[in-house]
C-alpha cells in the first residue's frame, strides 16, 4: 500500500494496520510516549476544511513517532488566493515532505494529489484525512480498532470483525465515514446495515455490501454488536431531507427510550463531533455502552500505524 | 477567383469535379476550367459545418479562448459558420455586445460567426433582455438562449417564445431543473452515491424539456433544446413532435460517444454540463439521431485554461472542448455503426443546423449556386486524437490518446481556402 486513499483494503492489510495500532495503543500507556520510528521525516497535516480534532490526532500521533510535522490549514493555504490545489499540493512536495495527510472538502481530492504526486513526487505518500463526502479511511480503521479492543480486549491480535453485526444510522448520504465503514467494516466479515430517513440514503446504496433500511426501531430489534450514530447536519436543510428536528429524533435518534432496548453489550460508537439531544442523547453519549471516547484515543495509536507503515519503509528524502 | 476541386465523392457518393467562381458553387460533375486545384481524390466533399453551440468566451474569457481562436478551431474542425453563445462576460445581452463578437468573427475571417443573443438580463433569469433590438442589430440574431443556466421562470420562458415568433426567432434552452441540481456535478447514479458527488438526475433535464415543448405548443413558437442527454429526453422530445409542436433537440458528440464510468477517477477533464450519463442515453441518442427526433449534433465547445481543471472535480470548470474532433466522434459513434449515411452528416452538422439557427446558403448541401462552403474530409483516415490536432487555445478534449476515423483537409469558406493539407490557412 503507497497511499491511504480509501477503506477498501484488502482483509491482510487491513488487520496489519489494526494489529501495528495494538503495538501504538501500548506506547500511550508509557510515561516517556515518543517513539523514535520517523525522526527526520516530514509529514504534512494540510487541512483545506477545518476539523481540529482530526488535526490534532494526526499531529500527535506524528510527533509521538518524532516526525517533524507542520500544519497547514484552508485559510493559511493559498487555495483561496486563486492558486490550484494541484499548484499547493505541489508545492509542497517541492519542500521535501515525505508524507501529506490531507483533509479536504471536495470528493476525491485526496485521490487526484496522490495522482499528481505519482507523477512529480513518487515518494511522497497521501493519507486522506477525510474527502468531501466521498471518504475518511482512517475514521473507518479507527472504528473497527475500538471495536475490536472491545469485543475481544487481549485477543484481538490477527481478528477480522467476522459476523459482527453492525447498524449506521442518519445522514448515510452525505457521509464520509459511512462510505469508508461500508467497504472497510465487510471487508473484515462484519455484517454491516445502514439505516437512516429516505433523503439521506445515497443512490444506489441497495448495491453497496451492506442491508440498507429505513426503519431505526426494527433495526434495534435485531441483535446488534455495535451502533455508530452518524453526526447530522442541520444547515442541509435547504436541502428538505427532513420535515422537522422533531421529526427526525421520532425516527432516527438514539433517544434514552431506545437505548434502553439495546442489549447491555452493544457498543454505541459515533465519530464526533456529537450533537448532543439530536442524533444522540447526552446518557447514549456517556454511558458504560459507549465507546466515543475510546474511539478518539484509538485515533492515535491507529494513526500512528497508519504514518508508520505508510512513511517509514521509504528512504528519506 | 476559380478553384477546381477534383475527384471529391459528392457527400460520400458519386466521384465528380466542383468549381468554385467567385466564392460560389459554379458547377458540379466533369469540369474543364481552369485555375486553383485541389486534389481531392479519395476525398469525401461535405457542405461547410455548421455548429449551433459554442462557446467562445470573448468578451471576457480570453484566456481560454478568443473568437479568433475559436474560429481557427472551427475551421480545422471543417466548420464555416458557429453560432456563439451569449454567456460571456459582459453576457451578450445587448447590442453592443452581439455586434462586437459579430464584427471580431467578421475579422477574424475564418468561419461565419453568429451571436446567440441571452434570453435575459445578464443570465440572471430575472427580466427578458432586448431581444429585438438583438434581432434588428447588424448582428442580425435569431438564436437566444441563457445556456450555462436554464431558463427556468416558467413565465418568462413563456414571453421569450412569445416574443421571437414574430421574426422568427428561437429559443435555445439549457434544460436543468436548477432546484433538482444544486451544487450537481456529475449524473445522479449508483456511481455518484458512490464517488461522494452531489448528483444531476435526469429528470431535472427531462421535467424542463416537458414544461418547454408545452409551452412551444401554447405559443406556437420554435423551442430548441441544448445538449440533449438522456433517453428519457429522447422520449420527451420524440412525443412533442408527434404532437406536431415546432420542437428540434441536439446532441453533442460527447455525449454520443463517453459514459459516466470515465469519472471514477475524479478527473475533472470529464466534468461537464449535462452530465456525462449511462450506456443506455448513449444508445438512445445515437437512435434518436438516426430516427430523426434529435435533429442535430451541436459541440457545445467550451474551452477551459488549465487551471479551471487542474484541481478538483467539485471545483473544477464544466465543459470540454469539442470543434476539432467533432465530425470524427460522428463518424465513429453514428455513421462506423450504420446509424446514419455519410450524406446525413450533411444533415446533421450542417443544413440542419443552419436552417435552425436561420442561416442562409445551407439550405440543400452543395448545391449548384450556393455559396461555396465545402469541407473535404479524408474519411478513411484512423489515428489517435492528438493536441496537434487542436487549433484554439485550450487543451481540454476528452477525446485525447483515442483513435477517431477522419481528417479534415481542406476547407472553402464563401470559396476561400480556411484550411489546407489539415492545416488552418493564416
Ligand atoms: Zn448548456
Ligand atoms: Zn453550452
Amino acid at each position: 500500500m503507497k497511499h491511504l486513499l480509501t477503506g477498501a483494503l484488502r482483509r491482510e492489510d487491513a488487520i496489519s494496520l489494526l494489529d501495528a495500532a495494538e503495538d501504538m495503543h501500548e506506547v500511550q500507556d508509557r510515561q516517556l510516549k515518543k517513539l523514535p520510528a520517523l525522526r527526520g521525516r516530514t509529514v504534512v497535516n494540510a487541512f483545506f476544511e477545518n476539523s481540529t480534532r482530526t488535526r490534532s490526532s494526526f499531529e500527535i500521533a506524528g510527533k509521538w513517532l518524532s516526525a517533524d510535522v507542520i500544519n497547514v490549514s484552508g485559510s493559511a493555504s493559498s487555495v483561496k488566493k486563486g492558486e490550484s490545489l494541484r499548484d499547493t499540493v505541489l508545492t509542497l512536495a517541492a519542500m521535501g515532505i515525505d508524507g501529506i495527510v490531507m483533509r479536504h472538502g471536495d470528493s476525491g481530492a485526496a485521490q487526484l494529489a496522490a495522482d499528481w504526486l505519482d507523477v512529480s513526487f513518487p515518494s511522497v505518500r497521501v493519507i486522506n484525512a477525510g474527502d468531501g463526502a466521498h471518504e475518511h479511511p482512517t475514521q473507518a480503521l479507527l472504528d473497527a480498532f475500538a471495536l475490536r479492543r472491545r469485543l475481544f480486549g487481549a485477543q484481538s491480535r490477527g481478528r477480522g470483525l467476522d459476523g459482527v453485526r453492525i447498524a449506521i444510522a442518519g445522514d448515510i448520504a452525505h457521509s464520509r465515514v459511512a462510505r469508508s465503514n461500508a467497504l472497510l467494516l465487510p471487508a473484515l466479515g462484519a455484517e454491516v446495515t445502514f439505516v437512516g430517513p429516505p433523503t439521506l440514503l445515497p443512490p444506489g446504496a441497495d448495491t453497496w455490501n451492506t442491508t440498507v433500511t429505513t426503519d431505526f426501531d426494527a433495526v434495534l430489534q435485531q441483535p446488534l454488536d455495535a451502533l455508530m450514530m452518524l453526526r447530522v447536519q442541520l444547515e442541509r436543510q435547504r436541502g428538505a431531507f427532513v420535515p422537522s428536528v422533531g421529526e427526525y429524533i421520532v425516527g432516527w435518534s438514539l433517544t434514552d427510550e431506545r437505548r434502553a432496548k439495546l442489549d447491555d453489550d452493544t457498543v454505541i460508537m459515533h465519530p464526533g463531533p456529537m450533537n448532543r439531544g439530536l442524533e444522540i442523547s447526552s446518557r447514549a453519549a456517556e454511558g458504560l455502552q459507549s465507546a466515543v471516547l475510546e474511539q478518539v484515543t484509538s485515533g492515535v495509536s491507529l494513526r500512528m500505524a497508519v504514518l508508520y507503515s505508510l512513511i517509514a519503509g521509504e528512504e528519506p528524502q | 477567383m476559380t478553384t477546381i476541386i477534383r475527384g471529391a465523392k459528392i457527400l460520400g457518393g458519386e466521384t465528380a469535379d466542383l468549381l468554385v467562381e467567385d466564392g460560389v458553387i459554379a458547377e458540379i460533375g466533369r469540369v474543364s476550367a481552369e485555375g486553383d486545384e485541389i486534389d481531392a481524390a479519395g476525398l469525401v466533399a461535405l457542405p461547410g459545418l455548421v455548429d449551433l453551440h459554442v462557446h467562445f468566451r470573448e468578451p471576457g474569457g480570453e484566456q481560454a479562448e478568443t473568437v479568433a481562436t475559436g474560429s481557427r478551431a472551427a475551421a480545422q474542425g471543417g466548420f464555416t459558420a458557429v453560432f456563439a453563445m451569449a454567456n460571456t462576460s459582459p453576457v451578450a445581452d445587448s447590442v453592443a455586445v452581439v455586434e462586437l463578437v459579430h464584427d471580431l468573427g467578421r475579422r477574424a475571417g475564418l468561419v461565419d460567426v453568429r451571436p446567440i443573443g441571452a434570453v435575459t438580463v445578464g443570465l440572471h433569469g430575472e427580466r427578458l433582455a432586448e431581444l429585438g433590438l438583438m434581432a434588428r442589430s447588424r448582428a442580425n440574431v435569431r438564436v437566444f438562449s441563457d445556456d450555462g443556466k436554464c431558463v427556468h421562470d416558467p413565465l418568462l420562458m413563456r414571453r421569450a417564445l412569445e416574443y421571437v415568433r414574430p421574426f422568427g426567432g428561437v429559443v435555445a434552452q439549457h434544460a436543468q431543473e436548477p432546484r433538482l441540481t444544486e451544487n450537481a456535478v456529475m449524473h445522479e447514479s449508483e456511481l455518484s452515491g458512490r464517488l461522494g458527488l452531489p448528483g444531476w438526475p435526469s429528470v431535472a433535464e427531462e421535467s424542463i424539456i416537458a414544461r418547454d415543448a408545452l409551452l412551444a405548443e401554447q405559443t406556437d413558437s420554435r423551442v430548441h433544446v441544448c445538449h440533449v442527454s438522456t433517453a428519457g429526453s429522447v422520449d420527451i422530445v420524440r412525443w412533442a413532435k408527434a404532437r406536431g409542436i415546432s420542437i428540434t433537440a441536439e446532441v453533442t458528440p460527447h455525449h454520443l460517444m463517453l459514459t459516466e464510468e470515465l469519472l471514477a477517477g475524479y478527473d475533472p477533464l470529464y466534468k461537464v454540463n449535462p452530465p456525462l450519463r449511462r450506456d443506455e442515453d448513449v444508445f438512445a441518442l445515437r437512435e434518436a439521431v438516426a430516427d430523426g427526433t434529435i435533429d442535430i449534433v451541436a459541440t457545445d465547445h467550451a474551452p477551459h485554461a488549465d487551471e479551471m481543471k487542474r484541481t478538483s472535480f467539485e471545483d473544477a470548470a464544466f465543459g470540454m472542448v469539442g470543434l476539432e474532433s467533432a465530425l470524427p466522434v460522428v463518424l465513429k459513434t453514428l455513421v462506423e455503426p450504420g446509424h446514419i449515411e455519410i450524406a446525413d452528416v450533411a444533415r446533421v452538422l450542417s443544413s440542419a443546423p443552419a436552417a435552425i439557427g436561420g442561416l442562409t446558403g445551407y439550405r440543400e448541401p452543395l448545391a449548384v449556386g450556393a455559396p461555396a462552403n465545402i469541407t473535404l474530409v479524408d474519411t478513411a483516415d484512423s489515428s489517435v486524437f492528438t493536441t496537434e490536432r487542436l487549433a484554439g487555445r485550450s487543451l481540454n478534449s476528452p477525446f485525447l490518446g483515442i483513435e477517431l476515423p477522419g481528417r479534415v483537409q481542406h476547407v472553402l469558406h464563401n470559396g476561400y481556402r480556411t484550411v489546407a493539407e489539415g492545416k488552418v490557412v493564416e
